[in-house]
């Protein structure tokens, strides 16, 4: 494909296409991702999550700063929500990385999350195939506002930091399952904030509460940050660097990595069969079966096994 | 699979007066469309850079600040010069009849929306103009 063989040479305009091409997620984009997937697996992805207004976007910006200070070349890829009514977005994370501009060592991409739930577009994953093929060193996955609960960033990221800001919840909400989980650097922003040491103690207790090793050996280090003025931001990029050589020293990148391959593979074996057995059953068949549940004759499950059943015998 | 229109609305320059380009962003966003919003005071360049680096098929100009004819012709310039032709450009703000024609017959500015537009008639013009309807390879 020529737009793949421009953007792996560089090409920026092309860069930005082939990321519109695989974000349709259509026969062109599984082409396009044939040819690219040989060139990926070598960036460091770096994924930001956290409530709305906690200044992910600022954090960003300014570690994207701080690597580029240092020559290494910097992706960012924004997700913003999708709205369920219009099917439109706005992408506003952009305003806070003004200052990476012109810069031909950075490339900032928005995404809108397209219905996607958990914190992330459907093609999320490929983006950042091409940003790593393309060959930025390191991609910077910024989650739409995350609450509790949207955890899919583990999935795409080597390396996942939770911001948090001071006054969120109590020491309740600290030790509940989800996205507090996850971190593999905690960000506690807005420090300059009263209640910052209150909720990094928090943090604290919360990680020590848990009974034996931390997982994979790593105890999550949390830092104290005012992304607005960059206050502690080497140290933020610090830890985020000693987590991957924390996985590399201890091979557990490989098997992240065949965990990450595993999941991803089996989601696009479901969603391609679904697609082809809904496609296997007329409309008129669906409609009747739809009445029959809504007037109580048959239950969805019986439904489901029917029409499984009758497509699969088709099929032999 | 049809892809939603993406649209960069900035506003070029020193001016600081956004709230029409929020409420114009705002529309295109119930429209269905995906619009990045980049904030006020950008230069040219970075108005550039930015809708090439989002891909988007429209760029809508807020300028109410009287510098029209030095900034949207620099735009368009630009965008030219970084294979950005087929970018649909539109602009909107306090801009005289006279420059208006200028700015669409020897600039290559789509449309010039002035007070009072109203935001059907700038989605709609977006949708009928935008000049990649679909991705291709």
């Amino acid at each position: 494909m020529e737009l793949v063989e421009k953007a792996l040479a560089g090409n920026r305009r092309a860069l930005s296409r082939l990321i519109t091409v695989v974000e349709a997620g259509d026969a062109t984009a599984r082409q396009a991702l044939a040819a690219l997937y040989p060139h990926t697996g070598r960036a460091h992805i770096v994924g930001v999550t956290g409530a709305p207004g906690t200044g992910k976007s600022t954090l960003v910006n300014q570690l994207a700063l701080h690597w580029r200070a240092q020559g290494r070349t910097v992706a960012v890829l924004a997700v913003d929500p999708t709205s369920p009514f219009s099917g439109g977005a706005i992408l506003g994370d952009r305003i806070r990385m003004q200052a990476l501009g012109g810069d031909p060592g950075c490339y900032i991409r928005s995404m809108a999350s397209r219905g996607s739930l958990g914190g992330l577009a459907r093609s999320t994953g490929d983006a950042v195939k091409v940003l790593d093929a393309a060959g930025f060193e390191i991609v910077i996955v910024e989650t739409v506002g995350a609450g509790q609960a949207e955890v899919e960033i583990t999935r795409e990221a080597h390396t996942v930091i939770v911001v948090e800001i001071p006054g969120m919840g109590d020491d309740i909400q600290a030790i509940k399952a989800g996205i507090l989980e996850i971190a593999d650097v905690f960000v506690v922003n807005k420090a300059d904030r009263e209640g910052a040491e209150r909720t990094l103690r928090q943090l604290q207790m919360m990680l020590h509460l848990g009974a034996g090793e931390p997982r994979d050996g790593w105890d999550p280090p949390i830092v104290q940050t005012v992304a607005n003025t960059g206050k502690n931001i080497p140290e933020v990029a610090a830890a985020v660097e000693r987590h991957l050589a924390h996985l590399k020293a201890n091979d557990l990148l490989a098997p992240r990595e065949r965990q990450r391959i595993e999941r991803e593979w089996t989601m696009i074996v479901r969603e391609s069969l679904l697609n082809e057995l809904f496609a296997r059953i007329p409309a008129s068949e669906r409609d009747t079966l739809i009445a029959r549940m809504q007037a109580r004759q048959v239950d969805p499950y019986a439904a489901a096994s029917q029409v499984v059943a009758a497509v699969f015998e088709d099929s032999i | 699979m049809e892809r939603p229109i993406r649209v960069l609305v900035a506003k070029p320059g020193l001016d600081g007066h956004d709230r029409g380009a929020k409420v114009i962003a705002r529309a295109l966003r119930d429209a269905g469309m995906e619009v990045i919003y980049t904030g006020l005071q950008q230069t040219p360049q970075m108005i550039v850079e930015a809708a090439l680096q989002e891909d988007v098929d429209c760029i809508g100009l807020s300028i109410l600040s009287g510098a029209h004819m030095t900034l949207l012709p620099k735009i368009m310039q630009l965008l030219k010069a970084n294979e950005g032709d087929d970018v649909l450009v539109v602009a909107g703000g306090i801009i005289s009849d006279e420059d208006a024609r200028s700015l669409r017959q020897e600039h290559g500015i789509a449309e010039i929306f002035g007070p009072g537009a109203s935001t059907h008639t700038i989605t709609d013009f977006i949708r009928a103009n935008i000049k990649r309807p679909a991705v291709e390879g």
